[in-house]
């Protein structure tokens, strides 16, 4: 799914790169939180985890095969915010040193692969794990989050390519061509993580950060102000994850629906462009999104540009806020719990 | 003034494991000293214990004067030199210059500096030669050397290595032996390879159920093959200790 | 890809190229791939003209085309998805060697073949001439948060050694007859990941306590500082500047 450059036009590549900046850094500071001075070092081998898991191919229908992505495994892994850095410097290695992926798309690729499956990955999975305590529930969490996080990035990338993609087709056609690869990868996806997260929760449980309310409380015993090696002493930081998420992805959302719109109404796309030269916009626009009142976002239906594509962007928003809110309520009972075992 | 003094350590884990019941031990300036102890005896725990990684639960650990506390700790990671058993875990820079300029580096020094703490440490342990490699294109026993010039590079007080002798081939085993020999610091080699102490260090302690159970010539304390067998400690096959040299 | 796979990407050489400091390159290139995708489609001769810009790089660092065709097989997926474009595309139909074609699905499969390689072409011929810790170098002085480019510097320096355990553990399993073939083999698949997670996070626990023994506190000493002189700027911007004026000229 690496997006090489050209394949979305500048508007989106460019707000979407905007967007992956401002991710980055709510989470350069929430790892901080997650990880203190060893987030360097940590996350720089959970990355080099990921590049190599991305590595391993497993077959999916019929001849085709797909990868990992590793967002939901990553925020399981290691939290989110970490998560979200792994993924975002596996990208940007893999973009600049290999050439996988467009410089220019670096930003959408960020957001695609790094902040919504893990955006995604991590609400699904907190909100699984409210419902189905203990090990098991942590597991099929595991397999939930990181088999629906599969698609929603399969519809993130449907929903770029809906307002600024650069190819004529049928936006329907992608989004059930993307949805129904995905949705098997997702499966794959889905299992490798849940066993992956399996087979660390049966030796080290203590590192799989999605799990540490599991934790006997019994580590918190230890005289104050020790630091040690044994990873058990940590603090339990499980309990407030998603909030600042939500805040940032509601920000970003934001900064997406501005930008998009200030360069969608200050110059129509290529493809436009093209059509008016040729003088077959009246045909493209019959057969463009004519499901949909948002069109190709020029003026179909009488909707202008920028109101279009701040529409497009608002779905995203309204999407990624809910799983984020729904994580959020149900996240703060344990942690709540948390402070009464302390005390 | 001796180079590391530690007396009545204890420490136990959070989760309750105890690990180090009351350790005693001085090592005088300029000494190569082992410790030597079955996997499990708390070796590992009481370095960790030598550069405040863990914080001792009681006792001390004094480093040539320096009592370890939480304000001394960074002049105490200049004045121990950790080598750690495996490499790849000390060595963690894209290349040797870079890994070796680490510790100095946080120290404070820049420049000419700092450039005369690399290509100095380098060259103790042979290695000038890689300085801008990148450490993983490097054979094991030469990043293990390397390993020992990141710590040399901070002009430490004490050199303490986990382990030195494992993984090496005979003749990289050799090379590391010769670095050792010709450094002129207080070295601590935390062991289990019996004869690689007899060849390096005159004196040797036995660290067993944490705490000190021997301590004593390494000669002396090898030939004693029912304290070594208290200890799971055992010779190799067919190794005796040589007869002890003329006195002189 | 293989493990041994990043040795290759940089060319070791003394190119004029070679020597530029690593942030002149690295925002040449960016700004290179930004004007090539703000390049209108149908201006053929513009893309020419960035073609041959690339490849005047090329010569004057002395990467030989080999190498750069080599390493183009990582756009090869898009390249496919660009040739359906044209079969499933919407709009007014052509007819090319019998086959029913849409046409601006032919020109948005140009679009992403063109931009896509221009893009792909420039980044290799960057990795062809930085070394991978030098990019990062220039990127701590293009303000790239340095948490991030440290993250990337431990990633690339344990990337070799996870790979390599990740090859130990496949020999393992196949030298006891194992086979990935179906989906009834992912859990031992699946296994290996979580070994290899538990060996990557527990050697990333030793590496920082090998850093805080060496006096580590939180921020990486600035090593290799990189300075670019205002001719050094002039020349690696001569790339994004050319393509710049070739935009210009084509509009």
């Amino acid at each position: 799914m690496h997006v090489p450059d050209g394949f979305f036009n500048a508007a989106v590549s460019v707000s979407a790169g905007a967007v992956a900046a401002a991710g980055v850094a709510v989470c350069l500071r929430g790892a901080r939180r997650e990880l203190d001075d060893r987030t360097a070092p940590m996350a720089g081998l959970v990355a080099a985890f990921i590049f190599a898991v991305q590595m391993l191919n497993f077959p999916v229908a019929a001849g085709t095969s797909g990868h990992l992505l590793g967002g939901a495994l990553a925020a399981i892994l290691v939290g989110p915010y970490t998560g979200v850095l792994c993924m975002a410097v596996v990208l940007l290695v893999q973009g600049v040193f290999f050439a996988d992926g467009g410089l220019t798309a670096l930003g959408i690729n960020i957001t695609i692969m790094g902040i919504v499956t893990v955006l995604v990955g991590w609400g699904v999975f907190r909100l699984v794990t409210q419902l189905v305590r203990g090990k098991g529930g942590v597991t099929i969490a595991a397999f939930l989050a990181s088999l629906i996080s599969v698609p929603a990035a399969a519809l993130a990338f449907t929903l770029l390519f809906w307002i600024g993609g650069t190819a004529p087709i049928e936006v329907s056609a992608v989004a059930a061509a993307m949805g129904g690869v995905h949705v098997l990868i997702g499966i794959g996806e889905g299992l490798i993580t849940a066993f992956t997260v399996g087979a660390v929760l049966a030796v080290r449980p203590d590192l799989v950060y999605g799990a540490r309310g599991l934790a006997s409380p019994l580590v918190l015993r230890g005289p104050d102000g020790v630091t040690t090696v044994e990873p058990a002493a940590r603090p339990a930081t499980a309990g407030h994850g998603v909030r600042p998420f939500l805040l940032g992805g509601v920000g970003l959302t934001l900064l997406l629906a501005g930008v998009v719109s200030f360069f969608a109404s200050s110059s129509p796309d290529g493809l436009e462009a093209v059509a008016e030269n040729k003088g077959f916009l009246d045909q493209a626009t019959d057969h463009l999104m004519s499901w949909s009142p948002l069109g190709d976002y020029g003026e179909v239906g009488g909707i202008p540009v920028g109101v279009a594509g701040v529409v497009g962007v608002g779905i995203v928003l309204l999407v990624a806020g809910a799983v984020a809110y729904a994580a959020r309520t149900r996240g703060h009972a344990p942690a709540a719990g948390d402070d009464q075992v302390k005390v | 003034m001796n180079s590391l003094e530690v007396s009545r350590l204890a420490y136990a884990y959070p989760d309750g494991t105890q690990a180090l019941f009351g350790v005693d031990l001085t090592i005088g300036r300029g000494e190569r000293v082992a410790l030597l102890g079955p996997n499990g005896a708390g070796k590992t725990t009481l370095v960790m214990h030598l550069n405040g990684i863990l914080t001792a639960g009681h006792g001390t650990v004094t480093v040539a004067g320096t009592p370890v506390r939480k304000d001394t700790l960074k002049e105490v990671r200049r004045r121990v030199g950790l080598v750690f058993q495996d490499p790849d875990d000390q060595l963690f820079m894209p290349t040797v210059r870079d890994d070796v300029a680490f510790g100095p580096a946080n120290m404070g020094l820049t420049g000419e500096e700092l450039e005369r703490a690399v290509k100095g440490a380098l060259e103790r342990v042979g290695m000038l030669e890689a300085i801008d490699r990148p450490p993983h294109h490097l054979s094991f026993g030469q990043r293990r050397r390397v390993a020992v010039a990141t710590v040399l590079a901070m002009e430490p007080e004490i050199l303490v290595l986990d382990e030195p002798s494992s993984n090496l081939d005979p003749a990289a085993r050799r090379e590391l032996a010769e670095v050792l020999r010709s450094l002129d610091v207080t070295v601590l080699m935390v062991t289990h390879d019996l004869p690689y102490a007899l060849e390096l260090c005159e004196r040797s302690l036995i660290l067993s159920d944490g705490v000190i159970a021997a301590d004593g010539p390494t000669r002396e304390l090898l030939a004693d093959t029912g304290l070594l067998a208290a200890h799971r400690l055992e010779l190799p096959y067919g190794f005796a200790i040589p007869a002890p040299a003329e006195p002189a | 890809m293989g493990a041994g796979h990043h040795h290759q990407l940089y060319l070791p050489g003394a190119s004029a190229v070679h020597r530029l400091p690593p942030q002149c390159k690295l925002l040449a290139a960016f700004a290179f791939a930004v004007v090539v995708v703000a390049t209108p489609r149908e201006r053929f001769w513009a893309f020419a003209a960035y073609a041959l810009l690339l490849a005047a790089v090329a010569w004057a660092a002395r990467v030989p085309p080999g190498h750069v065709l080599r390493r183009m097989a990582i756009e090869l997926p898009f390249v496919l998805f660009a040739f359906l474009i044209p079969v499933i595309g919407l709009g007014e139909r052509t007819t090319v060697l019998g086959l029913s074609l849409s046409v601006p699905g032919l020109w948005a499969a140009w679009n992403i073949l063109a931009k896509a390689t221009l893009g792909v072409v420039a980044s290799i011929l960057l990795a062809a001439t930085t070394e991978p810790r030098v990019i990062l170098l220039g990127a701590q002085r293009l303000r790239v948060p340095s948490l991030l480019v440290q993250i990337a510097m431990f990633m690339l320096r344990y990337l070799d050694v996870i790979l390599d355990e990740m090859r130990r553990m496949r020999v393992a399993r196949e030298s006891r007859g194992f086979e990935a073939r179906d989906v009834r083999q992912i859990p031992a698949v699946a296994r290996s990941a979580g070994a290899l997670f538990i060996r990557s996070y527990e050697r990333g626990e030793r590496v920082h306590l090998a850093m805080l023994s060496r006096g580590y506190s939180g921020r990486m000493p600035m090593l290799g500082e990189v300075s670019a002189s205002a001719a050094q700027w002039g020349v690696a911007l001569l790339l994004p500047v050319s393509a710049l004026a070739v935009l210009g000229l084509s509009l």
